[in-house]
């Protein structure tokens, strides 16, 4: 299941292919007004509470994370056996429940920089938490973000191959 | 609470902001407009146009009595309110983050602090945003200790109060009333960010802090003001509105923070002022300069010459904070206007039309810029070159004139000074920069225009310039020949200028900018004293030498800002109130330069 060194390439091209489809598609729905939800923002906040520096810290491990879930990707199609553009998409739309479902609600406790309901607003803690599938960030939110790793899904799928 | 169609006066609003968009506060503790996430994008609190279009209001219950000021020289409003049983002040600011702080600040908070100073005091709060003009009416939810978010709108807007609240779902709107002891404190804190999850501040002593920030950062910047003339409070006023409309993220300086407050009610003279006139220019780089404000003089040519690179040779009236030369006109029929006002128009359809003072004004600009030690790169030399080479093709043309007019265009003597201003400011300029002019040739431009402008702009039966070739008319604009050098104060053609506009545009002791009853702009409708024109002419009159005429002038005039020292576009003839788009960059820096002009006695 050790992956070629063709296999890495092809992993870190399209990996960061579908990051940049996945992106581009959170990105837009920011821009259009369909949902706040940004995932750079939200990962560079926990490193620094000035926005420029968090945008362009956070759009790195973004990257970076994306990289890496291309990976992981490539292990569950090799666990299974198979790829395929259907089975990405599936995996992809898994993903982005997943992260909206348990990852996104966790925030609040994991974030440094995040408020909660519960205690309201604080020193060093000022960000509004998701809520329930991110919905506090716009109720296309969950939409927006299923969509868009069903779409990083589909990429990898459709384009990573096991040997 | 204010009754549907119960506008205050323009008058009774002061500013606050945070140098990317502005709020005004009307006297009854009313956040009435204020345009998110920049100056010229849609109002969320509208009420000044339409009382359905949005407020956020903190106010005593019952009657009160109301004093306002700044405090000291920042753009931090307090207003007092004094009722029968007690007296309580509301500080309002919108907060300017510290960026040494490494907390995450919202992109623009509203910060209102209420303290009862004596007895006590029934508050009343009204919070009832409209986005998008007033076209949205937005659902609540509440959050928790986080307080009230915004819901079904694609921005984030909080509101955290320590006056507990409830919502009034028939009106659509949040209210929430206490009773404030002597000594007692509340914090109420409007939050919003655009695209990204909100950041909501907390209140009490961590929001003491950032009104402290806020107001510190207002102190240290009046404090850079170098200028120690007469009149320093009214100067120093100025330069505090100037500033705030000053964009932080561009350098621009807004003509005025608002759209549609008529020039007279009932008239048809509603325009958006949410842009930057290129005609402007030359008198906010003077005042910025006059003033000590060198790094706001820089960011502010800097953005002048970004934009006018995007129109390049042709200069445009006006551009937007960040340039965008496209601002169409159009029209809010869903917006009552104020008092009735209508109609409510975004957009300027004037931005298109040919005005050819404003390359003298630019020139002008540049050139002051370039005295006070400036430089100029290859690049906006060039550009400069390709605007003179243009000005000389351009100048026996008719055009709109200074005053937008909208009518046929016409052979307007100041658009024609002005051009001479362009040609002989370049021909400066050429003199220092590498500029591939031929000075000879602009020389004898000049020269051509100012023949023209004395055989053709000269009328010797009134003795005076008039405002078109062959005309009669006067035109206030003409204050301003001696200000560009065109000609000395004491020249008898300008002080015969002088004397026929103060006989002929006379009304009510004030100098109307041209005559409005006889089509002079294209529309026959009576108007108010336009406020910049009345400082020109004290400025003229304290160049002219004419020092204690121009000082009671001057010192008349100021009498006619609002209680907060704010002046509008125009003065009510019969009321002495302000009038029109509110407060305007344009008065307030022919305030600052007439104050320069009697300190100096002679504007360099």
């Amino acid at each position: 299941m050790t992956p070629t060194a063709a296999e890495i390439m092809t992993i870190l091209v399209w990996g960061f292919a579908a990051t940049a489809a996945l992106s581009g598609i959170m990105f837009g729905a920011q821009r259009l007004g369909y949902s706040r939800l940004s995932l750079p923002f939200l990962i560079g906040t926990i490193f620094t509470g000035e926005r420029s520096s968090a945008h362009a810290l956070g759009l790195l491990f973004y990257l970076l994370g994306g990289w890496l879930f291309a990976f992981v990707y490539y292990f569950i199609f090799a666990s299974i056996g198979r790829t395929g553009w259907e089975l990405g998409l599936l995996l992809g739309a898994v993903h982005g429940a997943v992260l909206l479902v348990m990852l996104l609600p966790l925030l609040p406790h994991l974030h440094p920089r995040m408020a909660s309901e519960y205690e309201g607003p604080v020193r060093g803690r000022r960000l509004q938490p998701p809520g329930f599938l991110a919905l506090n960030y716009g109720y296309r939110t969950p939409l927006t973000t299923i969509v868009a790793h069903a779409l990083y899904g589909l990429i990898l799928g459709a384009r990573l191959t096991l040997t | 609470m204010d009754a549907p169609g119960d506008f205050p006066e323009v008058g009774d609003y002061a500013l606050i902001g945070d140098c990317r968009t502005a709020a005004l506060v009307s006297n009854r503790g009313s956040v009435e407009w204020l345009c998110l996430p920049n100056f010229a994008d849609a109002s969320l609190f509208g009420a000044i146009l339409d009382r359905g279009a949005g407020h956020f209001a903190v106010a005593p219950a019952g009657d009160f009595k109301v004093k306002r000021a700044y405090v000291e020289a920042t753009n931090v409003l307090e207003t007092t309110f004094e009722t029968p049983t007690g007296v309580v002040r509301l500080t309002d600011c919108m907060v300017l983050p510290d960026e040494s702080d490494p907390e995450l600040y919202p992109q623009h908070e509203i910060l209102r602090r209420l303290e009862c100073t004596s007895g006590e005091v029934e508050i009343e709060v009204s919070y009832a945003p409209r986005p998008d003009y007033g076209r949205i009416t937005p659902a609540f939810r509440k959050r928790g200790k986080l307080g009230w978010q915004l819901a079904g709108c694609p921005f984030g807007a909080f509101l955290g109060s320590e006056i507990a609240l409830e919502e009034d779902r028939r009106q659509a709107r949040l209210t929430g009333r206490a009773t404030l002891k002597r000594g007692e404190v509340r914090w109420l804190s409007f939050a919003y960010d655009e695209h990204e999850a909100s950041v909501v501040p907390p209140l009490g002593g961590e929001a003491a802090e950032r009104l402290a920030w806020t107001t510190g950062w207002w102190k240290d910047w009046s404090a850079r003001c170098s200028y120690e003339g007469p009149y320093r409070d009214a100067v120093l006023r100025s330069a505090l509105v100037l500033k705030l409309m000053n964009s932080a993220t561009s350098g621009a300086v807004l003509a005025a923070p608002t759209t549609s407050l008529p020039e007279v009610q009932g008239g048809p003279r509603n325009w958006d002022y949410r842009f930057c006139w290129i005609r402007d220019s030359a008198l906010v780089l003077h005042a910025f300069l006059r003033l000590g404000y060198t790094e706001e003089a820089e960011g502010f040519l800097e953005w002048l010459l970004h934009a006018t690179r995007l129109t390049w040779q042709r200069f445009q009236v006006m551009y937007d904070i960040y340039g965008e030369v496209k601002l169409d006109e159009r029209e809010l029929p869903h917006l009552s206007g104020y008092r009735g006002a209508k109609p409510v128009r975004i957009g300027n359809a004037a931005h298109d039309q040919l005005q050819l003072d404003i390359y003298g004004e630019l020139m002008e600009t540049v050139a002051r810029y370039v005295s006070a030690g400036g430089t100029l790169d290859k690049l906006e030399c060039a550009m400069l070159t390709g605007a003179g080479h243009h000005v000389a093709k351009l100048w026996r043309l008719p055009d709109q004139g200074i005053w937008e007019t909208r009518r046929e265009p016409q052979q307007h003597t100041f658009s024609k000074a002005m051009c001479w201003v362009a040609l002989d400011r370049i021909r400066g300029l050429a003199e220092r920069f590498p500029m591939r002019v031929d000075r000879a040739a602009l020389g004898r431009e000049c020269d051509a225009i100012r023949a023209e402008i004395e055989e053709r702009g000269f009328n010797a039966k009134v003795g005076s310039y008039v405002g078109y070739y062959g005309g009669e008319d006067a035109d206030a604009s003409l204050l301003l020949l001696a200000r560009y050098g065109y000609c000395e104060p004491g020249d008898p053609r300008m002080e015969g200028t002088y004397r026929y506009i103060a006989k002929t545009l006379n009304r009510n002791g004030f100098i109307m900018r041209y005559p409005d009853d006889t089509g002079y702009d294209g529309i026959s409708a009576p108007e108010n004293a336009f406020a910049p024109c009345n400082f020109w002419a004290a400025e003229y009159l304290a160049n002219a030498g004419h020092r204690q005429e121009a000082q009671a002038l001057f010192e008349r005039l100021c009498a006619f800002a609002n209680d907060v020292g704010l002046f509008a576009e125009e003065i009510g003839t019969r009321s002495g109130k302000p009038v029109g788009n509110f407060p305007q960059a344009f008065t307030h820096v022919s305030l600052i330069s007439a104050a320069t002009a009697l300190y100096q006695r002679k504007t360099a």
